[in-house]
């Protein structure tokens, strides 16, 4: 069977898989009336107290097709994930590794006129592009994705919309694999746009709690900002090049054909105007704010959509642009600023939460963080290394979290949980091989890819010692705030309720074996891209930089740093990773008063830190409250004074003009009236004073008018 | 020699009684002035061999039109009229214009003399028949119509005056 | 002494209308301005019959019996309306009747 020709059906199926779930989930599934999906650890009190409500309020009635939907959309990812496996199998014996196959043309051809006045034609294919970097992708995709269906057909068994939940996710991985699989940009943006879509649907699965409706709204919103840069940059991409398929925009951009700009130039702009999508997609600053809001989605949302894929479609998309990228030196700067202060801010604000699924979504902004800085010191397959190993141990946190959340019975706080480390074993240990992963310890997955970051953000000519010391504060934070979330949650003194102490217990074993799976994922991905220094262990461990060498032409250059150098970096990092993990231990599990004393100490910072910065109120005062009410008021203002006042104005001036027509009427036209009559009266006043009433005046002057008469023939 | 003489006495009688028509303060004393005048130019028809008019002007002029007009001074009272002035205000213009057009017909008077042969003395004509006889032929044959007519004046003058003259209508 | 011609008459004729005219414009009395109108009436009688004697016409003494027949209704028409006017403005005095004045 050809694979690759057939990597046009691995996006089809979830897509069946959805459309199945959407259109007769209803059906397959019936559920009594009230298709609420309660999250966990709601309080069904309040509006569902009644007898006739209670039963229908959120709880899942098994049906005898319940395990048909288990079967059904899980196993249509899976059958992805083979369908993709094998393709990327045939790839690898591909002499130059890359396979397009164009299905259709979506779009047709449009002729345009370029920026430099050549004729070009604008054309989406409705088509797929297998290469390297896409490869990867997809198996992240499908492989993760497949666990994660697995653990949610146990975590989202008592939910009433069981077939919603399915079938939106689903669709969500249909939409990412078509925006990894596609060929252009155009088609990669249907993806874009859509695993947005499905980002909402499945953040606002509780709809009818309004906090989880608001996330999912911000989520979009704040989304849709950031795809309006990306259309923009893709526009000009059009105007500049002529093509969206990446194929000919990469030839043309390694043509020589332009040269590399050296300040802020068409390409540069084009290269930030697609990274402010990047930031809205992948929750960098300053669109970051929707994803720790997007905790209210179900957890496995959270571990699929908001840790391993849909926000590393950013970092993929400035990957796939890396030939652009390497023509605009300014926007690679940019983005490697932004990402270390992304990285460095999320951290910063992890270490002080208390909901164990915040601090891991902040851990993920602040991971995000670190691959845009390596995209941005043009480490483009080390920023995907990390991508992938991120994707095991970032899903594994997720879940294991949820496993904790479901386990606890709802409960969320860590300052509630404690000591459960004997209670539930399999948890904690896939849990806590996440935490060593992240971390940075080596030997998992976590160390080889951060500290190939590191490395490359100090000695990649586009980096800085600066941005080195950036990506250590933050890897010595990352271990500090992930052994706090462990030493709160399994290990110290129990604070757990004890309404809830009775119930906890370890998840079943469909939850439990993705768990396993994927901590064995977080130690075994990193020794795909051991580093160069470690050549002990051979180029056999390097595959991962060779697999995407052709990719990126300039990938990974190495520069004169002697490997003095990097060793003590590297032991650095680890010392750094080493020390925040005891400092951890010591804080929270051994001398637990501490950080109470502390927190007296430094009150304001810890406020701060707290209130997440205060970017949101930022955000609302500015955006929200400022354009949207302002603007809003300004439109009102805007409308009394200036429309109204037209309008007023208008009216003021019929009214000014009347009265000066009346003026007029009145003493020019009237009066040239009168003046006439006047003219009249007054000129005829001397006749007047001829007719006297009396006749013998009419008779004398007809005897005048005699004389006269008789006085022309006289004078004849 | 005897037309002369008669013209001349006739003449005076008639101007004598127009200025004193237009000049007696009293409207009785005007009227008899008037009369006279009239009886001096109804000898002047007769002088100029108009007997029948002769007796009309008479008969109609002073028979009547001056009966009716004694009646109606009667009628009006005017003895007030004896203390109030006698000409108006306009006399003098009055006066001028009248003999500027005195003069100016004096003026025609000269320089038309020759052409209408009024200097000289009318050749007197026998009447074949009587003045009278000659009217009547003339003024039943060629003039019928202005006769009837001007009886038609003289009947509507009639409805007219006693018109004007009720004190209801 | 000159015979009598028929300048004699119109001299005299001419000399009749013009006291006539004078005692029209003149006389404040309405009565008199009716009776002077009737010497310009004669004054006119005069002329016609001169010349009617003068061109052995009788043509003239036809019209001068026309003029007689108006100056007979128009002195009717006129006394009546002098005795109507007399009767609602109590004075014959022409100066006195200028209702029509402006």
């Amino acid at each position: 069977m050809n694979f690759l020709d057939l990597i046009w059906l691995i996006p089809l199926f979830p897509l069946a898989g959805a459309v199945l779930m959407l259109l007769t989930g209803k059906f397959l599934d019936p559920q009594p009336p009230s298709d609420v999906a309660v999250a966990p650890g709601v309080e069904t009190g309040g509006a569902g107290d009644s007898p006739a409500n209670s039963q229908a309020h959120g709880h899942y009635h098994p049906g005898p097709l319940q395990n048909l939907i288990r079967l059904i959309c899980p196993g249509m990812v899976l059958v992805s994930f083979i369908f993709s496996a094998g393709a990327v199998w045939q790839l690898s014996h591909l002499p130059t590794r890359l396979h397009q196959v164009i299905q259709f043309t979506w779009i047709a051809a449009m002729p345009f006129h370029m920026a430099n006045g050549h004729l070009a034609t604008f054309q989406v294919d409705w088509g797929f592009l297998l290469d390297p970097l896409s490869s990867v992708m997809i198996l992240v995709v499908t492989g993760v994705g497949f666990l994660i269906h697995v653990y949610a057909t146990g975590y989202m068994a008592h939910d009433n919309g069981f077939y919603r939940f399915f079938g939106y996710l689903n669709l969500f991985v249909f939409f990412m694999l078509m925006l990894v699989l596609a060929n252009n940009y155009t088609l990669l943006f249907v993806g874009w746009e859509g695993v947005g879509l499905c980002s909402y649907l499945l953040i606002g699965f509780y709809f009818h709690k309004k906090s989880a409706a608001d996330a999912g709204k911000k989520a979009f919103i704040v989304n849709r900002v950031g795809d309006a840069g990306f259309v923009l940059g893709m526009l000009l991409m059009l105007s500049v090049l002529g093509t969206v398929r990446f194929t000919d925009v990469n030839s043309a951009l390694r043509s020589g054909q332009f040269p590399v700009e050296a300040g802020y130039g068409v390409l540069t702009a084009m290269a930030l105007l697609m990274f402010f999508g990047a930031t809205g997609k992948s929750a960098q600053v300053p669109l970051y704010i929707w994803l720790p809001d997007a905790m209210e989605g179900p957890t496995p949302v959270s571990a699929l959509i908001h840790a391993a894929t849909m926000v590393t479609a950013g970092v993929y998309m400035v990957a796939r642009s890396s030939a652009l990228y390497e023509l605009a030196p300014v926007a690679c700067g940019w983005v490697a600023a932004i990402g270390a202060f992304t990285a460095i801010f999320a951290a910063t604000i992890a270490l002080v939460q208390n909901d164990i699924k915040r601090v891991l979504a902040y851990s993920t902004v602040s991971q995000l963080g670190y691959m845009f800085l390596a995209l941005g010191v043009g480490a483009y397959w080390v920023a995907i290394f990390h991508l992938f190993t991120h994707a095991f141990f970032k899903a594994l946190l997720f879940l294991g979290s949820g496993s904790v959340i479901h386990s606890m019975s709802g409960e969320q706080d860590m300052r509630y949980m404690g000591a459960l480390r004997k209670r539930i074993p399999v948890t904690h240990w896939t849990m806590w091989v996440g935490s060593v992963a992240i971390a940075g310890i080596p030997g998992l997955a976590g160390f080889f890819s951060k500290d190939e970051i590191l490395w490359q953000a100090f000695s990649s000519p586009k980096g800085s010692t600066v941005l080195w010391l950036v990506g250590l504060v933050t890897a010595a934070m990352t271990a500090f705030y992930m052994w706090r979330l462990m030493n709160m949650t399994f290990y110290g003194q129990s604070h757990v309720k004890p309404k809830v102490a009775a119930h906890v217990h370890e998840s079943p074993a469909v939850m439990t074996w993705p768990l396993i799976a994927l901590a064995a994922g977080s130690v075994l991905a990193g020794w795909l891209g051991v580093p160069k220094l470690w050549s002990i262990f051979g180029e056999g461990f390097r595959v991962f930089p060779r697999w995407l060498a052709p990719m990126f032409a300039l990938a990974g250059r190495k520069s004169e740093h002697p490997a003095s150098t990097e060793w003590s970096l590297q032991i650095l990092s680890v010392a750094v990773a080493a020390g925040g993990i005891s400092l951890a231990y010591y804080l929270y599990s051994k001398r637990a008063d501490i950080p109470d004393r502390i927190l007296v100490r430094v009150r304001p910072l810890y406020t701060v830190l707290y209130n997440k910065w205060y970017v949101d109120e930022l955000y609302d005062f500015l955006f929200v409250n400022g354009l949207g009410k302002g603007g809003g008021s300004a439109m009102a203002e805007f409308d009394r004074t200036i429309v109204d006042g037209g309008v007023n104005g208008a009216g003021w001036l019929t009214r000014a003009s009347a009265t000066l027509s009346m003026w007029w009427d009145t003493w020019i036209v009237d009066g040239a009236v009168r003046l006439t009559s006047f003219t009249v009266k007054l000129l005829s006043y001397p006749a007047c004073l001829i007719e006297s009433g009396r006749v013998q005046t009419y008779a004398l002057f007809v005897v005048v008018g005699v004389l006269a008469f008789l006085g022309y023939y006289v004078a004849r | 020699m005897l037309d002369t003489v008669l013209f001349y006495s006739f003449a005076v009688l008639v101007l004598g009684g127009g200025i004193l028509t237009i000049t007696r303060r009293n409207a009785v004393h005007s009227a008899i002035s008037l009369i006279v005048s009239l009886l001096g130019v109804a000898g002047l028809y007769l002088l100029q061999q108009a007997e029948f008019l002769f007796a009309v002007q008479i008969v109609l002029y002073v028979g009547g039109i001056m009966v009716l007009f004694l009646f109606v001074i009667m009628l009006v009272n005017l003895d007030d009229a004896a203390h109030v002035r006698e000409f108006n205000r306009q006399w003098l213009v009055a006066l001028v214009a009248v003999a500027a057009v005195g003069a100016e017909l004096v003026y025609f008077f000269h320089r038309g003399a020759a052409s209408f042969h009024i200097a000289e003395a009318a050749a007197a004509v026998p009447a074949a028949a009587g003045n009278t006889e000659a009217l009547a032929d003339t003024l039943f044959s060629e003039y019928l119509l202005p006769f009837e007519i001007a009886s038609l004046v003289l009947l509507v003058a009639v409805v007219g005056s006693v018109i004007m003259a009720k004190k209801r209508i | 002494m000159h015979p009598v011609t028929t300048v004699h008459y119109l001299a005299l004729s001419a000399a009749l209308l013009l006291i006539g005219t004078i005692g029209v414009l003149t006389r404040r009395n309405i009565v008199v301005i009716l009776m002077s109108i009737e010497l310009i009436l004669n004054a006119v009688n005069i002329n016609l019959i001169a010349f009617s004697h003068a061109w052995h016409n009788l043509g003239g003494q036809v019209f001068a019996i026309f003029v007689i027949t108006d100056a007979v209704a128009e002195a009717a028409v006129g006394l009546g309306i002098l005795i109507a006017l007399f009767r609602n403005k109590e004075t014959v005095q022409a100066d006195e009747i200028d209702l029509l004045k402006w």
